[in-house]
């Protein structure tokens, strides 16, 4: 037990252009290790498991208890948040990656700025007056905060948008990730005042139509978001408008 | 005249609290952060946000709040401030609200208010688990609609190292690094605020986020900013202790009706649902009858170290008690604890609806910091501070679900008052020390980059780490305090052997990490040295041969300056704002 060691294989790539290598790394084993606390051990002893010398890894971390979103990468094929990747339920040699379909940065991390971009485009924010005392919100009841709460959940880790393989160049979807956020929007009482704005902005190329329902997205969703739910409903809205922007010509 | 502009630094609640009121001010504003900012350490809270909003028949009020407050904090608080916190809070509440945050609902479409510790009142609104995360999101959208007014600009993937000054010791600007290219740039303001949070890097594992080193708070500090009582340092009772953090596990747990036991004999191998009543010891509520679980942190941690290590009866001798949510529904526990529930089951691989969870102290939170006047300004002109990275709203102990409204009220405060510093500054002489303090940076740069040593910094982190952990957390003497400090310069010495394993100029964390490492030794100082002087025990901070509080000799803030020299910082008492609340004897067995 003492002398137990465990393999990784990481990807690795010192800048955009650079080329990509593969290097395996030998850690020893402890009780409860992450995919990030393997990279901690990396980084305090930066030697790949053929003795060579090499760098720390380069990747995006912050909370590391699934909450702030920074973690995804591809662990043994599958986009996920490396904090919670336990070791000890990994396939080993783990094999981890960057996401695939955002920007390289380095090793591990991406550039991921596009779903903030999509997020202004649709314009997910409540346009309250102003931040002095106008007194209570609005009465919201138990049964529309628990239709909400789980789509204010999004952690942005942008593993839907990974999944999906209508997320793509040609297609310029925004993913389900936005699209769940317009629902939570157009839901709030004083959020839907852009309830039409939003629906435009989803209604041409790039659009919800995109969506091909492969439901990966709902898969990889580390927060159990209903994405799925969110895309059908705000087709359905998406639909309606393009109808009644028709009608008034 | 021009908008002033302003530079906040740091996108968590209190940071983007000030940007909000900047932008609706008028005024313009730059917001600096080493990640995005909606995935900032706010965004880790759980528990709820306090204020006395009084909507369960109890008769609460702000007053309460502020007497909870101080009383929790052992006095050590300045009163004005916290008065104002607590008479404004019912106001965010309504604001948040109104922002959108999706806060748990009673049936009548109210927001429901539950129990936190140190209180005897429902004071705390929450958005099921996560309510850091709704927090920090609701503000977020409101930065994002600026931003696409072109009212905000951020800079994320930026780092602060340092704020400019001019020949007088005023603020004109910063100098930051950009993760990526590795650029160092300066950048021209009226004012500045950090809002930097805590420090739990330096104690190696807490239940703080990987960029809460400190290090923005220490370049202030050894650029003359005051730190004020920074060996006040909570523990939170009730943590997972991991490989690589230790992960909250949060106080509304115990507010929803949690238990907090261990079986009354030492080694009894049964699973703990096997284990009856009578075999099983909830020493809180005995030793704490009125509070029970919900006595404030400091006092449930030192309960649980002492069970652990002085009756011995940790769960099969382990440092571990359990923290028992069984007997509670399971549709009210997903309900209202659904987050944290997940977070224990992902990372332990067991059902905490099925099993109780074990748990035990870790580094939570910083109740000491930069050294602000009721303003939210330091003693450095032009420098603000908001948030976790100042002092001012906790004293010796923080209660919980304070800190989100701690956050957001600083950050609503140092924004305007950061404007209308502004409007009267006298234009800078020259280029405001623009260049001679890019140059220093750029000193730095190179000679750590050019370093031909022998020490990895991410090891030289662990020693750090382990020695704060070891002497100066829970229980302190002042031996062990010595020892740490004795371990400090050490390191600070091994420091200058330092190397590199990545001398790259893109995206190299090695470099950046090394940066943030010399900075944390150097505050460090400021909480072993804060510690060793305060020889009397007063809410977080504990010396067992000094078990009282002495009011004559330490009813004061630790003020700690930079000197450059290796005695470390020159530390000074201040008086303490009491005008409000009499200093009574804090006791959470009997009433108060």
């Amino acid at each position: 037990m003492a002398n137990k060691t465990i393999a990784l294989e990481i990807k690795r790539q010192s800048s955009p252009d650079a080329p990509a290598v593969w290097e395996k790394f030998e850690l020893p084993w402890r009780p409860g290790m992450n995919v990030i606390s393997a990279m901690m051990e990396i980084a305090a002893n930066p030697v790949t498991a053929d003795g060579q010398p090499t760098t720390p890894i380069t990747y995006d971390s912050n909370c590391l208890e699934e909450i702030c979103g920074s973690c995804a990468m591809r662990i043994n094929g599958k986009a996920r948040m490396a904090c919670s990747a336990l070791i000890d339920n990994l396939e080993q040699p783990i094999r981890i990656e960057p996401l695939s379909k955002f920007p390289l940065v380095r090793d591990l991390q991406v550039d991921r700025s596009v779903l903030f971009e999509n997020l202004k485009r649709v314009k997910a924010w409540v346009p309250i007056d102003g931040t002095y005392d106008l007194g209570s919100g609005p009465r919201i009841f138990p049964q529309v905060q628990e239709v909400n709460y789980p789509l204010s959940n999004c952690i942005s880790c942008t593993c839907c948008m990974e999944v999906c393989p209508q997320f793509n160049e040609d297609t310029g979807f925004v993913g389900a990730a936005t699209i769940a956020q317009v629902k939570l929007f157009n839901n709030n009482p004083t959020g839907k005042v852009f309830k039409e704005e939003r629906l435009r902005a989803l209604a041409g190329d790039g659009g919800v139509q995109e969506c091909g329902y492969a439901q990966n997205c709902v898969e990889a969703c580390p927060k159990q978001i209903p994405l799925t739910n969110a895309i059908s409903d705000v087709s359905r809205d998406v639909l309606i408008q393009k109808a009644k922007d028709f009608l008034r010509g | 005249m021009a908008a002033p502009r302003i530079i906040v630094v740091g996108g968590g609640l209190a940071g983007l609290a000030a940007v909000i009121k900047i932008a609706e001010a008028g005024g313009s504003a730059d917001l600096f952060s080493i990640v995005p900012v909606k995935r900032s350490h706010s965004v880790c809270a759980q528990g709820g946000i306090n204020a006395a909003k009084n909507l369960k028949g109890e008769g609460d009020t702000t007053w309460q709040h502020f007497d909870d407050t101080i009383y929790g904090g052992d006095f050590l608080a300045n009163q004005t401030p916290v008065k104002a916190m607590c008479e404004a809070a019912p106001g965010i509440i309504d604001l948040l609200d109104r922002m959108g945050v999706p806060f748990n609902r009673t049936p009548e479409g109210l927001l429901d208010f539950r129990r936190f510790g140190g209180t005897l009142y429902h004071r705390t609104a929450f958005a099921g688990a996560t309510t850091g995360q709704q927090l920090l999101y609701a503000l977020d959208e409101q930065v994002r609609r600026y931003e696409s007014e072109g009212k905000v600009r951020k800079f994320e993937g930026w780092e602060f190292l340092s704020a400019v000054l001019d020949s007088k010791g005023v603020a004109r600007g910063i100098t930051a690094l950009n993760l990526r290219s590795m650029e160092l740039q300066s950048f021209p303001a009226d004012a500045i605020i950090l809002a930097t949070g805590g420090i739990g890097a330096i104690f190696g594992k807490s239940t703080n986020s990987v960029v809460c080193t400190g290090s923005a708070q220490s370049a202030v500090f050894q650029q003359g900013v005051w730190y004020a009582n920074g060996e006040f340092i909570q523990v939170h009772p009730t943590s997972i202790p991991g490989e690589d953090k230790l992960r909250l596990m949060s106080e509304s747990a115990r507010g929803e009706g949690g238990r907090v036991w261990v079986p009354r004999t030492s080694g009894d191998k049964r699973p703990p649902r096997q284990i009856p009543e009578s075999d099983r010891w909830y020493f809180l509520e005995e030793w704490y009858p009125k509070y029970g679980n919900l006595v404030p942190r400091d006092v449930a941690t030192r309960a649980i170290h002492k069970v652990v290590y002085e009756h011995q009866l940790g769960i099969d001798g382990q440092p571990m008690v359990y923290l028992d949510l069984t007997h509670i529904d399971r549709a009210t526990l997903d309900h209202k604890l659904g987050g944290i529930l997940e977070i224990y089951e992902k990372f332990v691989g067991v059902d905490p609806h099925q099993e109780p969870m074990k748990i035990f102290p870790g580094m939570h939170y910083t109740m000491g910091g930069l050294w602000v006047d009721f303003n939210q300004m330091t003693n450095v002109p032009g420098i603000f501070a908001a948030g976790e990275c100042e002092y001012q709203y906790h004293g010796a102990n923080r209660l919980g679900a304070n800190s989100l409204v701690s956050c957001i009220f600083g950050g609503f405060q140092s924004g305007p008052n950061a404007i209308s510093y502004a409007k009267s500054l006298a234009a800078a002489e020259g280029d405001g020390g623009h260049a001679a303090e890019l140059a220093r940076q750029a000193e730095i740069n190179s000679k750590l980059l050019n370093n031909q040593g022998t020490e990895n910094p991410f090891k030289l982190w662990r020693e750090l780490g382990d020695t704060m952990t070891k002497h100066v957390t829970v229980i302190r003497y002042n031996k062990g305090l010595q020892q740490a400090d004795e371990k400090i310069v050490e390191l600070l010495d091994r420091y200058r052997n330092v190397n590199l394993s990545d001398r790259s100029q893109w995206a190299n964390t090695s470099f950046a990490f090394a940066r943030q490492l010399k900075n944390m030794l150097e505050l460090s100082r400021c909480v072993v040295q804060g510690a060793l002087l305060r020889d009397e025990s007063r809410g977080a901070h504990y010396k067992p041969d000094f078990p009282d509080r002495n009011d004559e000799k330490f009813l004061k803030t630790t003020k700690a300056s930079f000197t450059g020299d290796v005695a470390g910082p020159r530390l000074e008492l201040e008086d303490v704002d009491t005008q409000y609340i009499k200093p009574r004897p804090r006791r959470y067995d009997a009433s108060k």
